[in-house]
């Protein structure tokens, strides 16, 4: 039972003070979660603190691979639409 | 180093010259009307004076990554070199790292004054951070004044925080105080251990925002509010804004353009969502000035931006260059000291002379009465003068001129024509732009024009000059003005859109 924080992070260091056990720790290219420390937050919170304030969507998966925070569920952009308006942009 | 600096107007030419403050005089400087107190605090600031800003320069320092809201306008991930915006850095510095550069940097452009942490995120969801940097810049630079900016979340539970470390001016972004305008703005905020989305997540920035301001103001600071005009979602929304945060006690209000482009992948970029155009801008400001001290000069500057407003100097002082950077501190306090007096003198020499120049705009006063206002837009590198070629310009300052007086009204930024080398394929088609940029405007003034730019704009209606180099903006643009009216010009040209006064 750990969460993990995959290719994506923009490193901004919200996550890392809210972490109950401190699991997460400054590494390069990016943050990462001991998987021995995290709790996914069991018993300290409601909600995972790492994954309520993490403002990118899909860097922080569970012991399943789902990421806690699916495209399109934070800055309310619709995938399709932010896949449009890059494959426009790409084509300039 | 050169300081051929001249300026009047604002604050200074309210206090000398012969006029009243009212009605003649630069009413550029939104602050004159100000307590003696508070025009202390911010006469030297560039981002809370809009004289002071053609005179000394600021610098942001990116330790502050981590926010604990989501806007519309802001996409988080901040790395980016070529962009111009808020929220944007190159690196994110630690405490250390900062106040290293902030060192560097006000030992190698003396004349700034002032050191801001404006993100990339927001300076207090890691307030850690914000503090621990200025803590150590009020030991080791007690000349530098500091400054803060924030979303205003986390706001009231460090204000007695801020107060300790000598923070003297604060600036909260507010674009809404209506949770219904704001759930548009605001998908999200991070509140107690929670993610809390929509409407009930922005009643509880509104009430924080609104508690910090009210905490600050009790304690003396300066607080300073921004606004981001996003057209149709809070354009009048944002004078209720600005009633509100002047009832309470900011003395400043910035209305500024929403920037939204689909490279920048923000919500409002990539949904669609237009900016205002300068007339939007311009009128919602004029709108707000019934009520309130309205700011026109912001630059929206990057969180880790370097020098005066309008410029970037930050890859002059990355980590690695700083790195070989050995300052004696106590020498450098030395000259800034008395830079900062060769600029005082020239401001004070330039207030002086100015009084006569607004005599004789008065005197037109009574002349022709019914000479419609003209925009007219010019070409600065900063000291208050006009001392920039038309083709280096990266933006033109706008100041509006009428039969009584000349004020400042905001810029407008271009894409240099004038590259030189191997772009100039594209002289013709950046030109245009320009053109397009400069569209209400009567004239142009600049140090020096080409003759192609000339021709292009006088073909466009916009009268170019070159006569005023090196002369002080406003009375330049008030000469200029004159012999516009005089010749009838402003008559038969379009008129300039009516708005609404203070």
């Amino acid at each position: 039972m750990a969460y993990q924080i995959v290719e994506g992070c923009v490193n901004c260091w919200a996550c890392a003070p809210l972490c109950p056990s401190q699991a997460i720790y400054e590494a390069k290219p990016h943050f990462l979660i001991d998987s021995v420390l995290c709790t996914e937050c069991a018993g300290e919170h409601p909600d995972p603190q790492c994954a309520s304030i993490c403002p990118i969507e899909g860097v922080i998966l569970d012991s399943l691979g789902v990421p806690l925070n699916p495209p399109g569920s934070l800055t309310g952009i619709p995938p399709e639409r932010l896949a449009a308006a890059r494959a426009e942009i790409q084509a300039r | 180093m050169e300081l051929k600096v001249s300026d009047h107007s604002g604050s200074a030419s309210a206090v000398a010259g012969g006029c009243s403050a009212s009605g003649c005089g630069s009413s550029g400087d939104a602050l004159a009307h100000l307590p003696e107190h508070i025009r202390a605090k911010v006469h030297n600031h560039p981002c809370y004076s809009e004289e002071a800003h053609h005179h000394y320069a600021r610098m942001h320092v990116a330790v502050a990554p981590a926010c604990n809201i989501q806007c519309h306008y802001c996409n988080r991930k901040y790395d980016c070199a070529n962009e111009s915006r808020p929220g944007v850095v190159s690196e994110v510095l630690t405490p250390d790292q900062a106040v290293k550069k902030v060192i560097a940097v006000a030992a190698h452009i003396p004349q700034m004054t002032v050191l801001g942490i404006a993100g990339p995120g927001d300076p207090l969801a890691n307030p850690e951070r914000t503090l621990e940097t200025f803590r150590q810049l009020t030991e080791k630079a007690p000349d530098i004044k500091l400054c803060v900016s924030t979303n205003g979340l986390a706001l009231p539970d460090c204000v007695d925080a801020l107060c300790t470390h000598n923070i003297d001016h604060v600036t909260i972004t507010i674009n809404c105080v209506d949770p219904d305008v704001g759930a548009k703005i605001y998908p999200w905020i991070f509140w107690q251990g929670r993610r809390i989305k929509g409407r009930k997540g922005v009643a509880i920035l509104i009430e924080q925002q609104q508690k910090g301001l009210e905490m600050l103001v009790a304690r003396g600071v300066l607080v300073k509010v921004n606004s981001v005009l996003i057209p149709g979602v809070n354009d009048e929304h944002l004078k209720e804004v600005s009633r509100v945060v002047k009832s309470k006690g900011a003395f400043l209000h910035n209305v500024m353009p929403l920037i939204a482009e689909p490279e920048h992948g923000t919500f409002f970029g990539v949904m669609g969502q237009r900016g205002p155009t300068h007339d939007e801008l311009q009128t919602l400001q004029d709108a707000c000035a019934g009520d309130m001290n309205m700011m026109r000069h912001c630059r929206q500057c990057r969180a880790d931006a370097v020098g005066m407003l309008g410029e970037d100097r930050g890859h002059e002082f990355t980590l690695e260059k700083i790195e070989t950077m050995d300052i004696d501190y106590g020498r450098a306090m030395e000259e800034r000291r008395q830079v900062h007096a060769a600029i005082e003198a020239n401001r004070e020499a330039q207030r002086k002379k100015s009084g006569e120049t607004f005599i004789s705009i008065t005197a037109l006063k009574a002349r022709r009465r019914e000479t419609p206002p003209a925009l007219i837009a010019v070409a600065t590198k900063g000291g208050g003068v006009i001392n920039q070629h038309f083709g280096h310009a990266a933006e033109f300052l706008i100041y509006e001129a009428n039969d009584q007086d000349v004020r400042f009204i905001g810029h407008r930024k271009v894409d240099l024509y004038c590259s030189g080398g191997e772009t100039c394929g594209d002289a013709e088609t950046a030109l245009a732009k320009t053109i397009q940029a400069l569209s209400g405007c009567a004239a142009v003034l600049c140090s020096k024009i080409g003759y192609e730019p000339w021709g292009a704009l006088e073909a466009a209606g916009i009268q170019p000059n070159g006569e005023h180099a090196m002369e002080p903006i406003e009375d330049a643009v008030a000469a200029v003005y004159r012999e516009l009216a005089a010749s009838g010009s402003l008559e038969r040209a379009t008129p300039a859109p009516l708005r609404m006064r203070a």
